[in-house]
């Protein structure tokens, strides 16, 4: 047995994800949210969110992100918060700013509020609102305006694909524009609706090049006034991401339903339970749970991944993208070109390069009645 | 630039929070979406960047607090290193 890189205690969390619900304004093509999000609607309590949240403070959770779904969409956001920033937390507010008005946005800096990061789809109005169906652009400016109006420190995310890769100059200038301190460029990962989206949102080799080139330029030139972070398209890589940096390594998340995740999309992984905070102690969860314990370390690893020597730095990439595209979530994620399955990746990615995009299978937005056929049948 | 303007008062930037973290036993930076660890000496020379010392006041806080001499070329360094990581300004 390898026990170097499995320690007998496994160590704390650092990050709490709340996702406080899965209700949303937006209707995001690429959202990493499970297709069948409209199946359970129940919703923890404020009450167990704060038991939540104290449980995970004391385990040595130090960042507590409010997501979704739309985080606003909880009455009691403002008591978390407050709740959150009593605890020490470093509270994050994740949000489409669908809701933010001027009088929460100002109770919520009174109250702690540390950050807040707002989503735009695009530098343009017509393509923010195609992707998001819904008409947003303008709203989402007036909130980005209100936010550096209270003075707080603000990431602007912009998930990158297809439709809006040749717009990245402009997107950076808008965030310039709008004072951010920090940019994130995230290109699609393909989870969820994203995956299901793929062919669309796929975009070519060439449109990654040019949109590196962008970034680079813009990093030479502007410095710190705005911090570039390009989360990379990894189909297009050759090593993958060291995903979470490692399965119940640092990032604990827990959705709407109280079901404790090591990884926002995990709840994809067939033949696993994973546990719930109103039956068992984040404690419990995170130090003995069958599920956090899964793939810890690099004793469930196969090759590839067990001989290798850069195992320790990438964690043998993504379980959930080694389940969607190699069947088994042990294998190594088939973005390393390692894997045997490598040349399935690179398919992929050619094959949206020939293809045009008429041929295509139309856009599924992630609406409820959409997700209800994921689970209806 | 080789060494600090002498007659600067560096302050934590207003990006970035400094904590004492229990569970870890160390004080860490906290910022949108982020944390550093810091080591014993880092934090201890950044909770006197107070925009209200200046360097040799930081200097001699330190030398005095940990009886210890000649800290001032460490403290420069790091500093220099901090300002352009913007934590502080």
């Amino acid at each position: 047995m390898t026990t170097a890189a499995t320690p007998a205690k496994p160590a704390p969390p650092l990050w709490l994800l709340a996702e406080l619900t899965y209700r949303c304004p937006l209707h995001c093509m690429f959202c990493y949210n499970p297709l069948n999000y409209a199946e359970n609607k129940k919703e923890l309590s404020t009450a167990e969110w704060v038991d939540v949240m104290r449980q995970a403070r004391k385990l040595g959770a130090a960042q507590l992100g409010f997501s979704g779904g739309e985080p606003l969409l909880r009455d009691d956001l403002e008591e978390l918060i407050a709740e959150g920033h009593r605890l020490g937390y470093y509270t994050n507010l994740i949000t489409s700013g669908v809701g933010l008005t001027e009088a929460r946005i100002a109770r919520m800096k009174q109250l702690g509020l540390d950050h807040i990061q707002l989503s735009f789809q695009d530098s343009t109005r017509e393509m923010n609102d195609f992707l998001s169906s819904t008409k947003t652009f303008d709203l989402k400016a007036r909130v980005a305006a209100l936010i550096k109006k209270y003075d707080y420190p603000m990431v602007l995310n912009v998930v990158l694909h297809r439709f809006n890769l040749d717009h990245v100059a402009q997107i950076i200038e808008l965030a310039m524009a709008m004072g951010v301190e920090y940019l994130e460029l995230a290109n699609t990962q393909y989870y969820g609706w994203g995956l299901l989206n793929r062919a669309q949102l796929m975009p070519t080799r060439e449109q990654v090049v040019r949109a590196e080139a962008v970034v680079s330029e813009y990093r030479a030139r502007i410095g710190n006034q705005v911090k570039i972070l390009f989360v990379v398209p990894d189909y297009f890589e050759e090593r993958p991401k060291a995903c979470m940096n490692g399965w119940g390594s640092v990032f604990l998340a827990v959705g709407a339903d109280g079901i404790a995740l090591p990884c926002h999309a995990a709840r994809t992984l067939p033949g696993m339970t994973f546990p719930n905070v109103t039956e068992m102690s984040l404690h419990d969860i995170w130090h003995n749970s069958d599920a956090f314990n899964r793939y810890r370390g690099d004793d469930w690893m196969q090759e590839p991944c067990r001989s290798c020597d850069e195992k320790a730095r990438d964690f043998g990439g993504c379980r959930c993208q080694a389940m969607a595209l190699t069947g088994d979530a042990a294998n190594a994620d088939p973005v390393c070109s390692k894997s045997p399955h490598h040349q399935e990746v690179k398919n992929i990615v050619l094959h949206n390069m020939i293809k045009p995009v008429s041929t295509q299978q139309p856009v599924i937005f992630r609406t409820d009645a959409n997700s209800k056929q994921f689970f209806l049948g | 630039m080789s060494t600090q303007d002498p007659q600067s008062k560096p302050k934590l930037a207003k990006l970035f929070r400094l904590q004492w973290e229990d569970v870890q036993q160390n004080y860490v930076l906290l910022y949108p979406e982020g944390m550093v660890k810091l080591n014993h000496s880092a934090a201890e020379i950044l909770k006197r960047c107070d925009g209200v010392r200046d360097v040799a006041g930081i200097v001699a806080d330190l030398e005095a607090t940990f009886s210890a001499q000649d800290l001032h070329d460490d403290v420069d360094d790091f500093l220099r290193e901090a300002r352009s990581l913007n934590w502080i300004n």
